[in-house]
């Protein structure tokens, strides 16, 4: 069966075990980086794409603060003046961190947002994600007209059936990124 | 035992899931929807077939002492691989998993089969053993997710068969243990009888 044990085997063996699997993992890796680092790309820019207007270049990550946590945003540019700002924020949910993508145009205007991460309940706050109503609202939201926070708040924002939480934090997520475009256009 | 029985004890016999009640933890939290079971199973299935094969060709040569550090090492290995291979190229399927992906490498069920079977058997008896016991693991979280799935939100393999939402308990962590409560109840009566 199994080999006794000394010293010299012992070495021996861990250190080849190590060695070859680690050469082998090194193969792998150096072969899927790129899709994995492509794929990445594509998600992002999918999810940048969906909440600003159509057929805009995006730029490379900018740093940002949002909400007072380090965030980043994205300059959408069309035939060579900026028209968007995508802006990644982030607020505390129900089960854990919701993520945006908020596409701002340049009147201060919402132009879409859309769900990167979250860990909510299925069938109730991660209804955020599906809610056909919920989401419609934040196409063409104003926020110099309307009030960011959900109705129960005194708000206009309508929030999700028994996902009252979700809806807050979804609002808060908007109502960052709104106050991070402030800054954008400050600068 | 012969060949056809190292394969197929996985299924009844040795269900990793019912019977040895073995991966309790990827069970329950990755079987929200037959889809993930289906998934997590096959995930699993890949490292404990390819460990299996490993492990068996290298066992005479492993200093009883070290075992255990060196099948980690070889299982942690094919679980990298999985996990590169599953970002790159099924990047939904790796969210939805998560971190049951890397924490395959301590599911018992793997160095379970090695420290079990592999070590003590050829490459072939291995590997039919890994195919088998990765089906039955497979079959069994796929059966969960689709009950869980139909009773908590009214659809199979993401087709929804009833307007609105079901039992939504069922595809939360309480549900999870009561399918698996009844499903082991009901798979030992079947067993028992045949």
């Amino acid at each position: 069966m199994a080999a006794k044990s000394n010293l010299t085997n012992m070495l021996l063996v861990l250190t080849g075990t190590c060695l070859i699997c680690s050469a082998l993992l090194a193969g792998i890796y150096s072969v899927t980086a790129e899709p994995i680092a492509q794929t990445n790309k594509n998600i992002l820019m999918e999810s940048i794409s969906a909440v600003v207007p159509d057929g805009v270049q995006i730029s490379d990550a900018k740093p940002l603060s949002v909400g007072g946590k380090d965030s980043e945003y994205y300059e959408c540019s069309k035939d060579g003046s900026v028209v968007a700002y995508a802006i990644k924020s982030e607020s505390a949910g129900f089960g854990g961190a919701l993520t945006l993508m908020v596409g701002i145009t340049t009147d201060g205007i919402v132009y879409n947002a859309s769900v990167l991460s979250h860990s909510e309940t299925p069938g109730l706050g991660a209804n955020c994600t599906t809610d056909e109503h919920f989401k419609a609202q934040w196409k063409g939201f104003d926020p110099s007209s309307k009030i960011l926070a959900v109705k129960k708040d005194g708000g206009d924002v309508d929030a999700i059936t028994a996902s009252t939480i979700t809806s807050r934090a979804y609002t808060l997520a908007v109502k960052n990124a709104v106050e991070a475009y402030k800054n954008i256009k400050g600068e | 035992m012969t060949k056809l029985q190292t394969f197929t004890k996985g299924f009844f016999k040795e269900n990793p899931t019912f019977v040895l009640i073995l991966g309790m933890c990827p069970t329950l939290a990755t079987t929200t929807s037959a889809i993930n079971g289906l998934s997590m199973g096959l995930a699993t299935l890949f490292v404990l077939v390819l460990s299996n094969i490993v492990i068996s060709a290298i066992a005479p040569m492993v200093p009883d002492k070290v075992h255990i550090p060196v099948y980690i090492v070889v299982i942690a290995t094919f679980v990298t691989i999985l996990q590169f291979v599953m970002q790159a190229y099924t990047p939904q399927m790796y969210k939805t998993l998560g971190i049951f992906i890397p924490l395959i490498v301590v599911n018992c069920i793997v160095l379970g089969r090695a420290e079990a079977f592999a070590n003590k058997h050829g490459i072939l008896d291995s590997a039919l053993d890994g195919l088998g016991i990765g089906l039955g693991f497979t079959i069994s979280l796929t059966v969960i997710g689709i009950v869980r799935e139909i009773i908590g939100m009214g659809s199979i393999f993401g087709y929804k068969f009833i307007s609105g939402d079901g039992i939504l308990v069922f595809v939360m962590a309480p549900g999870a243990f009561l399918v698996l409560g009844y499903l082991m109840v009901l798979f030992n009566k079947i067993a028992k009888k045949n």
